[in-house]
């Protein structure tokens, strides 16, 4: 029995609401936990025992960093993995399709599909034991609950509660629909690329059939196609390829009753949808180590070493005054420094930023390379959703209020940003390669 | 001679410093503020002062005798039963001021290098019925300011002038002859707009310029600012009342009982109080800590006032005028923007706009 996953990792026209962190470095490799966000993803892969390959597919220039990551990960496992670029974004199901003959060479029994920016408590064997347990099943969903008024953000499933089949899909509806919820995971069968084929000749037809008028829809979606250009290409590969799976193809399999199943998960799980969100991932993540990676964890070791609360993962590089005290739900990546009586907690500090003496950095991310002054204060606002409610997620809220002003929201300072001794940065967003000069709050900083 | 302090009420724009101590004992630069006057009037031969209080208070009366009978100054109480405005209190205190030569009287909220001989000298020379100390001010639209010609003689007086007529105002120091009780009725009357004027049409009223600074310290934002004057005034630079070295920076004042430890920064600006704890780490800027306070490491303060028997957390920023009435305690990692903070509490959030924390 052959097992691969694909994990889609999107490209640099996507990610934009994790700006100005997806300006330095892609999105999928901002670390979570102290490891890039799809490491998780792999992990979660390779624990399968007939896992043969992973693909990660997306539409990123090949980076050195990416690269490397590729080439190092599959040193580590042991496993073949490969970075597959699109030539444009072609959507969930159309990148999928256009790699059909890479996905199903070797023919494996069942295809692991995962979006790169979900983070969870992800068991793929049970889930797999389900969609084997259902012959006829061509896609298994992962579905969690969600509270009614934030499901419509996701993607809907109805399900028939003793089959768990899904009647019915749809994409962030405008009004309730079901609080069972997409995880963007799936256990896909190899004749689901026969039914996305399918999906694209009815397009294609629909259409042809309907003239210009339909057309329009699709190339404004995609904004990359004229109409011109479009009506060319009818019948050739450009136009039909883009093709969503959650938009175009689930609704549409829901509709036609065959083969999709959902599975039910109860594990934590997020989207990371905005650099807020990655500190909120950061702290679950942690927690998620206690059960899988014991070892990632910081502890506290002596007098000569920092105090840490609570859950940390502090890169062995890392130089952090013994008086310092770090944590909780702090990552602290490589050739950070950090001087005496700095305090850090919920933050995300990426590798090379120097922190003087005495800050106090609270629900932010420091950006590569930044420099802190002693005695400044960074902070941001959580909006961690309310751990007394169950299935809450996290809210992405627009940048702005009604109003126009900033939301309070974690601080985020991009790369090489350098702060002066005692200033403070309250709720506020600082792009790249930026010198302050003075305090500020709820700001952008351009 | 005597000398006559107008002391007034319950110093509310003072709060909450006020809710627990009587303005005039509130310490400005480690003393009681009405101790600068006193021994400065003292320094001038004054050997009987009578405040005019609205309210009595046994620990400000206790104190205050105290003090003044170490000084070797008779201290007299005078007591109004209603606010007699700022010259009623003169026509209640006559019995004590008539007959004895001139006497001084000053605004008990006002800060400066007192020219106290001075005035003597001055009033002595023009012989006139009164000597009212003014000083220069940049922004005078806000005051009432004062016409004068050459020799002082004072022709009128222009509340809050639109266009500029002078820079000179009014700082709340006077020296009179007994004939001013003539001019002032047993009922309430302010000084400035019912006594001046009249004094002033018949050439009895006299400008001294004051050298140095000055400033109306009864409100937290001038306190501050009048703290950072007096610390860098040209008098007290001779003196030994500021600390040097490490870690402390420009003017500081701190009281031989408080602990400061180790990697701090204090300074410019700075008064701490006896018993004060400092820890590890602090940064310290333009700010008052008053007595048996403790401020924890790492924290941060810029433009406070800090009251008795705080206990401001680690890694605290507090800034952009914030007060703390008595015992207040700020919890660890807390930002508090301009929080005005009554007696006997506890914060546990930030205060990231300023407020008043009942």
């Amino acid at each position: 029995m052959v097992i691969k996953a694909v994990i889609l990792v999107g490209g640099p026209e996507k990610g934009t609401r994790f700006r100005p962190l997806s300006l330095d470095t892609p999105k999928p490799l901002f670390p979570v936990g102290g490891v890039p966000m799809i490491q998780h993803h792999i992990e979660a892969c390779c624990k399968v025992p007939d896992l043969k390959e992973i693909l990660l597919i997306g539409n990123f220039q090949p980076n050195e960093q990416l690269s490397q990551f590729v080439s190092a990960q599959s040193k580590l496992h042991k496993k073949i993995i490969r970075y597959l670029q699109e030539f444009a974004a072609l959507g969930t199901a159309g990148c999928i399709y256009h790699f059909r003959d890479q996905i199903l060479y070797g023919s494996p029994s069942t295809i692991i599909l995962m979006n790169g920016d979900v983070c969870g408590d992800i068991q793929l064997e049970d889930m797999l034991n389900f969609h084997r347990g259902r012959e006829k099943a061509m896609i298994t969903i992962m579905g969690t609950e969600a509270v009614p008024s934030q499901s419509v953000e996701f993607g809907c499933i109805v399900e028939n509660k003793q089959t768990h089949e899904v009647k019915h899909y749809v994409e962030k509806p405008h009004t309730y629909v079901s609080s069972l919820i997409n995880c963007g995971i799936y256990i896909l069968s190899p004749i689901i690329f026969d039914f996305i084929s399918a999906t694209i000749n009815t397009n294609v037809d629909h259409r042809v059939g309907d003239g210009y008028a339909d057309l329009s829809d699709l190339s404004s979606r995609r904004g990359v196609l004229g109409r011109h250009n479009s009506l060319a290409s009818i019948g050739g590969a450009a136009l039909v390829e883009i093709l969503s799976l959650e938009k175009d193809v689930f609704p549409r399999l829901a509709l036609s009753g065959g083969g999709m199943f959902v599975y039910h998960t109860v594990g934590w799980w997020s989207q990371i949808k905005t650099a807020g969100a990655a500190i909120y991932a950061n702290r679950h993540c942690l927690k998620l180590y206690h059960k899988m990676h014991p070892e990632r964890l910081a502890k506290n070791v002596d007098k000569d070493s920092p105090l840490i609360i609570g859950d940390a993962v502090i890169d062995p590089t890392a130089k952090i005054h013994p008086s310092a005290v770090i944590g909780p739900n702090v990552s602290i990546l490589p050739h950070v420094v950090i001087g005496s009586g700095t305090r850090i907690r919920d933050s995300i500090i990426l590798s090379d930023v120097h922190i003087e003496d005495n800050c106090c950095i609270l629900n932010s991310v420091i950006g590569w390379g930044s420099t802190i002054g002693s005695w400044t204060r960074i902070e941001g606002t959580p909006n961690d959703p309310n751990p007394d409610k169950p299935f809450a997620k996290l809210e992405h809220l627009p940048l702005f209020s009604e109003k126009g002003f900033l939301n309070p929201s974690a601080t985020i300072l991009g790369a090489k940003v350098s702060v002066p001794a005692e200033l403070l940065v309250l709720n506020s967003i600082v792009l790249p390669n930026k010198d302050l000069t003075h305090s500020y709050k709820n700001q952008i900083i351009l | 001679m005597k000398a006559l302090i107008l002391v007034g009420g319950y110093g509310t724009r003072l709060r909450p410093l006020t809710l627990s101590r009587p303005k005039p004992l509130v310490e400005f630069c480690n003393k009681p503020m009405l101790y600068h006057q006193i021994i400065a009037l003292r320094d001038a031969g004054v050997d009987h002062i009578i405040l005019a209080v609205s309210y009595r208070a046994e620990m400000m009366e206790r104190e205050l005798t105290d003090l003044a009978s170490k000084l070797g100054i008779k201290m007299t109480y005078s007591l109004e039963e209603e606010p007699l405005g700022t010259a009623g209190p003169l026509a209640l205190a006559s019995s004590y001021l008539e007959g004895s030569g001139p006497f001084f009287v000053l605004n008990s909220d006002v800060i400066c290098d007192f020219p106290f001989n001075d005035m003597i000298a001055f009033h002595k020379n023009h012989g006139r019925e009164g000597t009212l100390v003014v000083t220069t001010v940049a922004e005078p639209s806000k005051y009432g300011v004062v016409i004068y010609d050459e020799v002082g003689c004072i022709d009128s007086f222009v509340e809050k002038p639109q266009e500029y007529v002078s820079n000179k105002i009014n700082a709340g120091l006077y020296m009179f002859g007994p004939e001013i009780l003539k001019r002032i009725p047993l009922k309430p009357t302010s000084i400035e707009k019912e006594i001046f004027p009249g004094m002033a049409d018949q050439k009895q009223l006299f400008a001294m310029e004051l050298e140095g600074y000055w400033m109306d310290i009864g409100q937290p934002r001038d306190f501050l600012t009048g703290m950072c004057l007096y610390l860098g005034s040209a008098e007290r630079r001779k003196t030994d009342e500021l600390a040097s070295g490490s870690p402390f920076v420009g003017y500081v004042m701190v009281d031989p009982t408080a602990k400061i430890g180790q990697n701090c920064k204090i300074g410019p600006n700075v008064v701490i109080g006896p018993n004060v704890v400092i820890e590890d780490g602090v940064r310290i800027q333009r700010s008052t800590i008053l007595g048996s306070t403790k401020i924890r490491a790492y924290s941060m303060l810029n433009d406070c006032i800090i009251g008795w028997n705080c206990d401001i957390g680690r890694w605290a920023r507090m800034e952009n005028v914030c007060v703390l009435g008595e015992d207040v305690q700020v919890k660890d990692e807390l930002y508090i923007n301009g929080g005005f903070v009554l007696p006997h509490k506890e914060i546990k959030a930030s205060v990231t706009e300023p407020q008043i924390i009942m």
